[in-house]
């Protein structure tokens, strides 16, 4: 019997698997998670299956920002022991059928955690979902390794900051060649960098040369959804919520070189008149 | 003056400041996550330098110093020796020799054969007109 339901499981299992993507920034608090949230949000409204995977083991946030913490029954490592089934631990989200978060263990450490079975779950989750958006812990430690380990691609978020480029920088180097990861520039503040007290996406970039995913502005409206538990990307309409769908095409990879300057456009505007002055 | 036009305009500047402040740090980074290519330039430097003068190899340093706005390459090389210009080491003329040696022949031959082109042309407008 159960070896029937095996076989019909891997009938129905699609060729291709998944693309593994962790969302990286070395520094804390540059908005890896919210990223991740909205991301997989706006994957997930374009009808891709999505899985979120919270590798912040000890420090479990992923569910909050989506507003599933009352829903978290299991966890990643009762998984990884066999305490419960995949299934059994993966939270839908409220607001999307084909959005789920396997969300992190709050009452154990990152060091309880074998590389190898994090990879074998990112594999086992690549068979079922389209994009397993793995939202990867502060730091460059054990626990960074284990949420790099399984991910085939990397997104690296960083703020225009001093600070956080230098460790996007060395994040970068630990990635080395096996990752293209691209660049999210995260709380831009269009008016400080017009002033110049604020590293511009150019200033940033010239430094960390990656392509650029996108532009993420420090608007209230992220602290407000993340007050709610409602990610900012289920609107479209906004500017930030549209930045972040352009950015899911991206992903997805269509050509959407026009969304993204319209975006930049209505958001930037001024801001990318003064680049284009000062270039 | 330029106190008072740093100040002036100085706290707008903070941008500019954070990109300075970075790229000097992330050389730094980038420097200490590369000692096989410090020890790789200091060989290099050495082995330039001895060239010239004789210099004590084991006693080379090669520091790095950040200063406010700069990163600088501080070499300390200790040098043992500097030979009379006569007993300089032999490569060097000899290197240079054949080269002046070999120029003065060719130079000769190089002169006439620069404006014999143009000669050449010359001709060849006279030609074309010549029909015409």
């Amino acid at each position: 019997m159960h070896e029937r339901q095996l076989e019909i499981e891997e009938a129905v299992v699609p060729a291709a698997r998944g693309r593994a993507i962790v969302i990286t920034s070395g520094k804390g608090g540059v908005g890896k998670t919210t990223t991740t949230a909205n991301l997989g949000t706006a994957l997930a409204m374009r009808g891709a299956r999505v899985a979120l995977v919270d590798a912040d083991i000890g420090l479990r946030n992923l569910d909050i920002v989506l507003g599933l913490e009352s829903r978290v029954k299991h966890h990643l490592l009762d998984v990884i022991e066999g305490g419960v089934t995949l299934e059994e631990a993966l939270v839908p989200s409220k607001y999307n059928e084909s959005l789920v978060l396997l969300a992190a263990a709050q009452h154990r450490e990152k060091d309880e955690v074998p590389t190898e079975a994090m990879t074998a779950l990112i594999e086992r989750l690549r068979e079922r979902f389209d994009y397993v958006l793995v939202d990867c812990p502060a730091g460059i430690e054990h626990g960074f390794r284990n949420a790099i380990a399984g991910a085939q691609e990397a997104i690296v978020v960083c703020t225009p900051e001093v600070s956080a480029v230098r460790d996007v920088d060395r994040v970068i180097g630990l990635l080395g060649n096996r990752f293209k990861p691209q660049l999210i520039v995260n709380r831009l503040r269009p008016q400080l960098v017009k002033r110049g007290k604020m590293l511009s996406v150019e200033d940033v970039n010239a430094i960390l040369r990656l392509p650029l995913l996108g532009v993420i502005a420090d608007e209230p409206e992220i602290i407000i959804t993340t007050n709610k538990g409602e990610p900012l990307a289920l609107r479209r309409d906004g500017a930030t919520g549209a930045a972040y769908h352009a950015m899911a095409a991206k992903i997805a990879g269509e050509d959407v070189e026009a969304p993204m300057v319209e975006v930049r456009e209505s958001f930037f505007g001024r801001l990318g008149a003064f680049f284009g002055g000062k270039a | 003056m330029i106190e008072f036009f740093k100040r002036l305009f100085g706290p707008s500047d903070s941008g500019a400041t954070a990109k300075q402040r970075l790229q000097l740090v992330l050389m730094t980074d980038h420097l200490a996550l590369a000692p096989e290519m410090i020890d790789a330039m200091k060989r290099e430097l050495v082995e330039v330098i001895s060239r010239y003068v004789e210099v004590d190899r084991d006693k080379v340093e090669v520091d790095f110093e950040r200063h406010d706005h700069a990163l600088a390459m501080m070499a300390n090389v200790p040098i043992l020796g500097v030979a009379r210009p006569s007993e300089r080491p032999s490569e060097r003329p000899q290197e240079r020799a054949p080269e002046a040696a070999s120029a003065e022949p060719v130079a000769p031959e190089a002169v006439p054969a620069g404006p014999a082109p143009l000669q050449q042309r010359k001709r060849r407008k006279k030609a074309q007109r010549a029909p015409a």
